[in-house]
């Protein structure tokens, strides 16, 4: 590490030469964010493909009373042969289910949202913004997005692991964890290398973006991605390292019998588990959360700042209140350290402790109502563009709005003593990730592609993506609302075994197509990609008249970006200036 | 690095120190996650057993703490001597530092050969697997920071250190007190208490 | 079996004596949230309208009113303290941080395992007899101790609890195994049931009838089937069944008590 550290600097630009080195085992901020962007969607599309399964399963959890297995429909029959022990006759066995539940949520943060959030946006679009010719440290940069990739990897390979993959929720609450099979070590080790690789990244983050702005480029003068950025690798340097050190206790307990999480005389089969025991299975709940709830804050921080961007350049006006709004980025990434335990509520730990994290939950609610204020009131008095980026941003703010406002009975620690580890739960934080965080890092693709690639992507099939990405969401999330207050659990591969939710089962029916429909609305998405990279309308410099710097340089950018010295002279967000001759006066045009 | 590019950054700090701070930052919430749990656990459980103090082997541990503190010294004294540009002392003292980790490691691997035969093993019980769990990543880190010194020792006999330029030195030396100070954090936990 | 799948929404019926107090916050939450959204989103599709990009009309630089901003923030917050203050502490305090009197109320013991909950009735003696985990056999899943005289009078029933009505019941509860999570919807309250642990839930049911005890923590293969039931019967009723289980037991010992029901089998993770 300390090496890369080192000589990183001093050989920020190699030319590239061959094949392997260009593409490959680049050092360039540009081709790494482009294969953080290639590889997180996949993941994405894996993630997605495994929920599409479990939620035809939730659909139809159990056969019907006149079901006859010789009639199998075609989806069944292709399942049952596809998997005829792991989804006989199209039925899905519960140890698959809870495989596929824990690798969904495993995949879909740490190896989906959260690299192309921090790793495909943060390292394509952050070194630009700022003026930067690369990343601080190239090298370090190249090995991050590999050791993602070898985490990623192992995490997969968990599938074919004795016992399967892991089983125990992307939480991995000892001490189940401790006595799952195997895939459980795949799932640590894993994680422990995608930590490493954050931490790369992390700390390549920070120094590039103290460190290597442009002339002019004062901290103040910073777009607010870039602020969102700087934050986000801040809580992912201080928070992961501890999930580290849990993983790691865990891993002993399981490979080297040690009993952090393993209490006294457990009883595990028929016999008491041969531990020591005296381990406490909550402490591993704080060490996680105290990771995990920074982590969802990971997640939404980079979406803010994509947002941000968005509807700066397609209001045509400055942000309002950009101090308020940098002002609530940092509160919120200083107060998500201390409300960790609002998961924890009903875990057993000190009841006393709940009303001090319900106080700290209601407090970090109010930064994000102030970040969604003032992007709502960035419209007013604007003059809107309707381009593709621009409709993803604006279907963020009510669908986060949603999100957010229903972490609120959440966090109060009565009612969620009635919907902890219910549905609700699920619909709450759907709708923080996927309509909220996820459709804005899509209206960043939109946003950036033309940059990325020198060609726009085509804005029909865009809006056509749009809406049957948008539509579908709500059809699949909002009913997850209301199982969830019926009292219907979480995690449960057959809800339909216990009484009490069949009154709400019709909905996952419902849920069901519409999962479908939405993992079709993507085709357009996929194709659009593909098709643009040579067909899409050819790209300049400043295809949205933008003012930030990023389009500043070549469409896409040459190796070590900037074909002249960036200096800046103003803030980020000077749109329709009275007086100046165009509605946008970029950040480097003199004056 | 060269002179250069540390006045070019905005902070006027080199992008190395400034990376290494930021490194060392992540690992006080490694080792604090860590200790934290131990803390917690040996607060809050009730089989947490603490073997006595004799079998601990305090003395040896202390001998270990001193060691360890006088090869933060003479890691001063090596920065020193590179500032001023005398490459020969700066060897010599960089040379005391590996020798004052090589003692701690040494005296360590005796220190585990002599638990594990009293039976307070990784498994025996609690306090076993935080003892060498914590410690164990300490000797980790340690025996890193041995690999790193002794990089720095062939890199300074080939000249590459000047007083304008030894950036690396200077990490080096801070990711060194960092080990330095968990250790003495360590000690006290884990011997004394 | 499919046509009973309905498309129900809202709570389930309110059955003990703090479930109305948490619907109440329920809905008032819900409805503060709604109206927000709302509110929210007219503006916001009054400006979508308003402000659409028209030829001839630019953006305003100036924005008057940085500090209206602030106005939405402060009344979420006020709202959000009053909430902390008149309902968020005082109801949790009431429910989870203070227990009925014990003379008053009747206490049971809970033992889950992979997957199932075992309870234990301490009998007419009211006391419970002492569990040793050595003893532990697919017989005694709690490992009740006989050699014990306050074992003797012990009811220990799978997967059922009868509860009298209108008086509160304690449950101590705590894992063979792995965490597992007790709910009952109805009742509105939850706990997760922790290995190496002891757990505290109490509920007073309000209304007699069948409710459904499920699992909300995800404890292994069995977790989707990890269900029981509550039994809320008038004292009179109660006592009698409490009688007819003694009497069961004190004819039948050794042999496992024929209507429980046994617990899956499977006990892998
Ligand atoms: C991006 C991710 C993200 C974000 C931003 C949040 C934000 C919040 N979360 Fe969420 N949460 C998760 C991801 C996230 N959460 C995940 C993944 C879980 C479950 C993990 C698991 O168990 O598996 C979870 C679980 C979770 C719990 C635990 C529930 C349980 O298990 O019982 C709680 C409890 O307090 C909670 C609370 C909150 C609160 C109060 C916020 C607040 O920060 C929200 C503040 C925002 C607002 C208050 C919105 C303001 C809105 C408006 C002003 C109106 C806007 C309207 C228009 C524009 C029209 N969350
Ligand atoms: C970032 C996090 C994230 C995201 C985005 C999602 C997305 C989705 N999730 Fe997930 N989910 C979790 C995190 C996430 N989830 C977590 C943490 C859990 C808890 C797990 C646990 O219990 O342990 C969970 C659990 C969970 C459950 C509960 C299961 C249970 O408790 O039994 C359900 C059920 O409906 C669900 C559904 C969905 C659906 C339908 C989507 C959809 O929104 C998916 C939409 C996806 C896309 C639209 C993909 C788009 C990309 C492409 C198509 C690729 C394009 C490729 C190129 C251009 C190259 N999720
Ligand atoms: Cu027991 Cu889930
Ligand atoms: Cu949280």
């Amino acid at each position: 590490m300390k090496d890369a550290h080192g000589h990183a600097g001093a050989h920020g630009h190699v030319e590239p030469q061959s094949f392997i080195w260009k593409y490959v085992f680049s050092v360039d901020h540009k081709v790494i964010g482009i294969q953080y962007l290639v590889t997180s969607f996949l993941f994405l599309l894996v993630g997605f493909s495994m929920m599409l399964l479990m939620r035809w399963q939730l659909a139809i959890p159990t056969p019907a009373d006149d079901f006859d297995p010789e009639k199998l429909g075609m989806i069944r029959s292709l399942l049952n042969w596809m998997w005829p022990e792991k989804m006989p006759y199209g039925f899905m066995d519960p140890e698959f289910y809870n495989q596929l539940g824990a690798m969904h949520g495993t995949i879909m943060i740490f190896l989906g949202v959260v690299p192309l959030g921090v790793a495909a946006f943060g390292n394509y679009v952050l070194p630009l913004q700022i003026g930067a010719p690369d990343m601080a440290f190239p090298r370090l940069n190249m090995m991050s997005y590999w050791t993602y990739f070898v985490g990623g990897i192992v995490l997969m390979a968990s599938f074919w692991a004795p016992g399967g993959a892991p089983q125990s929720g992307w939480t991995s609450y000892a001490p189940l964890s401790v006595v799952a099979p195997a895939g459980q070590t795949y799932w640590l080790i894993g994680m422990v290398i995608i930590i490493t690789s954050s931490l790369f990244g992390a700390i390549n983050f920070i120094v590039t973006t103290l460190n290597m702005r442009a002339k002019g480029m004062t901290l103040g003068r910073m777009p607010v991605f870039c602020w969102a950025q700087l934050v986000t690798a801040v809580l992912l340097l201080l928070a992961f390292p501890v999930l580290e050190a849990g993983a790691l206790l865990q891993l002993l307990d399981r490979v080297a019998h040690t009993s952090f999480y393993i209490p006294k005389d457990m009883i595990y089969g028929a016999t008491v588990f041969p531990r020591a025991g005296g381990g406490s299975p909550i402490l591993w709940q704080h060490l996680f959360w105290f990771l995990a709830h920074p982590e969802v804050y990971v997640l939404l921080l980079p979406a803010f700042g994509i947002v941000a961007e968005i509807i700066a350049t397609n209001t045509r006006k400055p942000l309002f209140g950009y101090k308020e709004l940098v002002g609530s980025l940092i509160v919120i990434g200083i107060l998500s350290f201390v409300v960790w335990a609002h998961h924890m509520f009903l875990s057993g730990m000190r009841t006393s402790l709940a009303n001090l994290f319900v106080t700290t939950t209601m407090t970090i609610s109010i930064p994000s109502v102030a970040v969604l204020t003032c992007l709502l009131l960035s419209l007013r008095g604007g003059s809107i563009r309707f381009n593709t980026p621009m409709l993803f941003a604006l279907a963020f703010l009510p669908m986060f709005g949603i999100g957010g406002l229903t972490g609120l009975p959440l966090g109060f620690a009565p009612t969620d003593m009635h919907l902890h580890d219910t549905y609700y739960v699920i619909g709450h934080f759907h709708y923080v990730v996927a309509p909220g965080s996820l459709v804005a890092l899509m209206g960043g693709l939109y946003y950036w592609y033309p940059k990325m690639f020198g060609r726009k992507m085509n804005e029909t099939l865009g809006k056509v993506h749009f809406w049957l990405t948008i539509i579908p969401m709500n059809f699949v999330f909002f009913p997850l609302l209301i199982q969830g207050m019926w009292g219907m659990q979480r995690r449960l591969a057959v809800p339909t075994d216990q009484w009490h939710n069949l009154p709400v089962q019709g909905w996952s029916m419902m849920i069901g197509i519409a999962a479908a429909v939405l993992f079709v609305g993507q085709i357009p998405f996929v194709f659009n990609f593909f098709w643009s990279l040579r067909n899409g309308e050819k790209a300049a410099e400043n295809p949205w008249n933008s003012t930030t710097l990023e389009w500043a340089c070549p469409s896409p950018p040459p190796h070590g970006n900037f074909t002249r010295e960036p200096e800046v002279f103003r803030g980020p967000y000077e749109y329709s200036v009275p007086g100046h001759k165009s509605d946008y006066w970029p950040q480097d045009e003199a004056a | 690095m060269s002179t250069a590019a540390i006045a070019e950054t905005n902070t006027g700090i080199s992008n190395a120190k400034l990376g290494t701070w930021t490194f060392l930052a992540s690992e006080i919430m490694l080792f604090g996650g860590l200790i934290s749990a131990y803390v917690i656990l040996r607060s809050g459980s009730a089989h947490m057993v603490v073997p006595p103090r004799s079998m601990m082997g305090v003395p040896l541990a202390t001998f270990n703490t001193f060691a360890l503190i006088t090869s933060s010294v003479t890691m001063v004294l090596a920065l020193a001597a590179i500032q001023e540009g005398n490459v020969q002392r700066f060897a010599r003292w960089i040379g005391c530092t590996i020798g004052g980790g090589l003692i701690f490691l040494i005296v360590k691997a005796y220190e585990y050969h002599h638990k594990w035969e009293e039976g307070i093993t990784l498994s025996s019980n609690l306090f076993g697997s935080f003892y060498y769990t914590l410690t164990g990543l300490h000797v980790l880190h340690v025996t890193g920071g041995l690999v790193l010194m002794l990089y720095i020792l062939v890199a300074g006999l080939r000249g590459r250190f000047t007083p304008a330029s030894h950036d690396r030195v200077e990490s080096a030396g801070l990711y060194w007190h960092f080990v330095d100070l968990v250790w003495v954090i360590l000690f006290p936990i884990l011997y004394l208490l | 079996m499919s046509q009973d799948w309905g498309y129900q929404w809202g709570l389930p019926t309110a059955a003990s004596s703090y479930a109305s107090d948490i619907d109440w916050l329920m809905w008032l939450l819900h409805a503060v949230m709604i109206f927000i959204f709302v509110a929210w989103g007219i503006f916001f599709v009054y400006c979508l309208f308003r402000y659409r990009a028209r030829d001839g009309e630019r953006a305003v630089y100036h924005q008057a009113g940085e500090s209206a901003s602030f106005i939405p923030d402060g009344l979420v917050l006020a709202f959000e303290i009053w909430l902390i203050l008149a309902f968020g502490i005082p109801l949790w305090a009431a429910i989870k941080q203070e227990t009925p009197p014990p003379d008053e109320s009747m206490t049971v013991n809970l033992v889950a395992q992979q997957f199932a909950w075992n309870f234990q009735y301490p009998g007419p003696d009211g006391k419970f007899g002492r569990r040793n985990v050595a003893l532990v056999t697919a017989e005694n899943p709690i490992g009740l101790d006989p050699d014990d005289p306050a074992s003797k009078d012990d009811v220990v029933t799978i997967n059922n609890l009868n509860v009298p009505n209108g008086k509160p019941t304690i449950l101590r509860m705590t894992s063979k195994d792995v965490i597992h999570s007790f709910q009952v919807t109805e009742f509105r309250n939850k706990q997760d049931v922790v290995p190496g642990l002891e757990t505290m839930l109490w509920f007073e049911p309000t209304v007699a009838g069948k409710y459904e005890i499920g699992c909300a923590q995800l404890c292994g293969l069995g977790h989707t089937k990890m269900v029981g039931n509550v039994f809320v019967q008038s004292q009179d009723e109660f006592d009698g069944w409490q009688k007819e289980q003694l009497a069961e037991k004190l004819g039948t010992t050794g042999t496992a008590d024929a209507r429980t029901v046994t617990p899956a089998a499977d006990s892998r993770s």
